[in-house]
């Protein structure tokens, strides 16, 4: 959660600020004082929707240091619960995004069809979000193979529907009017706040830590990096759509890969040094970075979610830009959702406070209308 | 560029590198005196290419040390510049900030938590800890027992 | 039980507060208005006000910074009003009771400004919307 700041001249944003602290936990001191084997269940809640990813850079991290080879099973264990959750959480992504836009239907209809993939992870995990399925040396648990046709068929339902919303989205010329141009992330400001995930791919940089570093089983499968050039909100939504389709494929083809064996090894103790890890979350790469000096802890354990370098290109985006499309630019690099809720719009000249998030949302709902009936 | 070239090239700022530890084959550790981090980050980033991940600040009892990770994604390799600060008195490290927006916020908080100077930080101010939080308390040093906000 | 006891009871319009958390109930919270669950049919309603609200939804450990503005959204409710507080870290803190940076948990600062307040336990982590709904549902039917 943070509270951004906005500063306008008539309708143009001038400046932007935001103020975090708000959800700041300490979680980096406090890991220091967990065992290495506690610490899954700590980063999985950094950001509830990448509850998968924290851990699992985070275990890569530690194997790095200790010079672990996780069994085959594991990896592709891993694989296709990452998986699974990208595809919720981008499904969980469109939703809001077609809530901030005034798109509600779309809002109903992305959150029903993201409730079968939470229903698969429940039966796999034990648990719709935290899983709690990966540590140092494997996975805690085994993904039965008797679940797999199970998963295919509602995988199969859910792309056929996220083909009809695509289609929807694509074709659709209010959302063409009132996404594209907006809030655009030029290739070079991309490159200069350091952004990764899908705020990169739309901005024409092809970055996929599934690819540049491939771990878990992502070197063995087949699938392609999404991206697209304008930076704009537009091109965001179109990687994000199109990622859900390449997620599918990767846990049909996990599935079918799926060797027999062991899904963890026994590790007795890490030894001293230090590793980097990192995974692509649905935002993009999280890192983390493990020193132990032989002991049951860590003496330092760095963690890095993407949006912290993803909500900071908003210097770049947002200013210039019109305060009805600051609620939708915002979200388009997929914060946390608690993050855009606190807004205040402040005039350049008087200091007075101006908006709110209810007032800001209102106008960018406002700003699809209008278009809506210029279009008619 | 191949990761053969990429260590290579290294060789072009080896005056301001202590050593080059090299833990995997996609895992450099480029050790300096942290007056010559911001040269060697200028060359990884600029003439490198490579992506600013974050950075990491440790209390080594004997110094404070500043990690900055780098990503050279064509390789999948991971570079960090490790900056030893020794002195402890009064941390301070010249900001890279200053070429990479995209390390303004990960200074502000190693300030915030770590009590190190980042100097000709373009816009230094508390990120992290709430606005009662006490001056000059930085949670992440070492100590012996945890403190807890009362 | 007085009008605006009943208007309580009835359908509570709720106003959501996360005091830090990793957004977990959050999203169960939203999760509550989708087709699957649809909390409207009750009469229940997110509010974008805590003048308008009958309840909270409280989510996150409060932090230091956030403990502020928890009791200045506990002032600004219009009484009586519940506090459900939603989550394993906002009902005690769950694994981050040793942060420095953590002064919850929520019945804790509610209390610093009521200590007469009516507060509601929904444990979890998260707690599936189900839970959530039963929480509310049978806290409500005590009242």
């Amino acid at each position: 959660m943070e509270f951004f700041q906005l500063t306008i001249d008539g309708e143009i944003v001038t400046d932007i600020d935001v103020r975090l602290s708000y959800n700041h936990r300490g979680m980096e001191k406090i890991a220091e004082s967990l065992q290495f084997d506690q610490i899954p269940f700590l980063v999985s809640r950094i950001c509830g929707i990448c509850s998968a990813s924290h851990p699992l850079a985070y275990v890569q991290a530690v194997e790095e240091l200790a010079g672990i080879t996780p069994p085959d099973r594991a990896l592709y264990v891993r694989t296709i619960i990452n998986e699974l959750e990208r595809i919720h959480s981008h499904i969980l992504w469109v939703g809001l995004a077609g809530h901030f836009i005034g798109y509600d239907t779309v809002f109903m209809w992305a959150w029903k069809y993201r409730e079968p993939v939470l229903d698969l992870l429940e039966e796999i995990t034990g648990n719709r979000n935290n899983y709690g399925n990966v540590k140092v040396g494997g996975c805690r648990e085994d993904v039965p193979d008797e679940i797999k046709p199970k998963v295919i068929a509602e995988l199969d339902k859910i792309a056929t529907k996220m083909e009809m919303l695509t289609k929807a989205v694509l074709d659709d010329p209010v959302l063409h009017a009132r996404l594209k141009g907006v809030g655009v992330l030029k290739k070079q400001d991309a490159i200069n706040y350091c952004v990764t995930g899908p705020t990169a791919r739309a901005s024409g940089i092809g970055i996929d830590v599934r690819k540049d570093d491939p771990y878990a089983a992502y070197g063995l499968l087949d699938w392609k990096v999404i991206t697209q050039t304008e930076g704009d909100v537009f091109a965001k939504a179109v990687v994000r759509l199109l990622e859900i389709f390449e997620s599918i494929k990767m846990v049909k083809q996990a599935f079918a890969k799926l060797p027999k064996g062991p899904v963890a090894i026994e590790v007795k103790e890490i030894p001293a040094g230090e590793g980097c890890g990192h995974a692509e979350a649905p935002r993009g790469e999280t890192f983390h970075y493990v020193r132990s000096d032989g002991g049951n802890r860590p003496v330092r354990h760095k963690m890095r979610a993407p949006s912290y370098v993803n909500v900071p290109s908003f210097k770049a985006s947002c200013l210039g830009g019109n305060i009805a499309d600051v609620t939708i630019t915002l979200a388009a690099v997929d914060p946390c959702y608690s993050c855009t809720e606190r807004l205040a719009v402040v005039n350049d000249r008087s200091g007075k406070i101006l908006h709110d998030y209810e007032s800001l949302l209102k106008l960018s709902r406002e700003k699809t209308e209008k278009i809506k009936k210029e279009m008619l | 560029m191949d990761r053969v070239q990429l260590i290579e090239s290294l060789a072009k700022i080896k005056n301001e590198l202590i050593k080059v530890e090299k833990t995997t084959d996609s895992r450099l550790y480029l050790v300096c005196e942290s007056l010559n981090a911001y040269k060697v980050s200028n060359f990884i980033f600029k003439t490198l290419g490579c992506r600013f991940v974050t950075a990491t600040a440790i209390d080594s009892f004997h110094y404070y040390e500043v990690l900055y990770h780098f990503s050279h994604d064509q390789t999948g390799t991971v570079l960090t510049v490790k900056a030893l600060i020794r002195d402890r008195g009064n941390p301070s490290i010249e900001s890279i900030a200053q070429f990479i927006p995209g390390a303004q916020w990960i200074e502000r908080e190693m300030h915030d938590l770590m009590g190190i100077e980042f100097r000709n930080h373009p816009d230094m101010r508390r990120l992290i800890l709430a606005d009662d939080w006490p001056q000059g308390v930085y949670p992440l040093r070492k100590k012996t027992k945890d403190e807890k906000v009362s | 039980m007085s009008l605006s006891a009943k208007a309580v009871k009835k359908s509570p319009w709720v106003f959501h507060v996360n005091t830090g958390a990793c957004n977990n109930c959050d999203i169960e919270i939203v999760d509550l208005l989708t087709p699957r669950f649809d909390v409207e049919r009750f009469g229940i309603k997110l509010v974008g006000s805590p003048r308008h609200a009958d309840a909270l939804l409280v989510t996150g450990v409060v932090t230091a910074q956030a403990a502020p503005r928890l009791k200045e959204v506990y002032n600004q409710t219009a009484k009586p009003c519940v506090v459900f507080v939603i989550g394993a870290c906002a009902c005690g803190t769950g694994i981050f009771h040793t942060g420095y940076h953590v002064v919850g948990p929520v019945d804790k600062i509610i209390k610093e400004v009521d200590p007469n307040a009516i507060i509601a336990y929904v444990p979890g982590c998260p707690p599936k919307p189900e839970a959530i709904i039963s929480g509310v549902v049978k806290a409500l039917s005590i009242l």
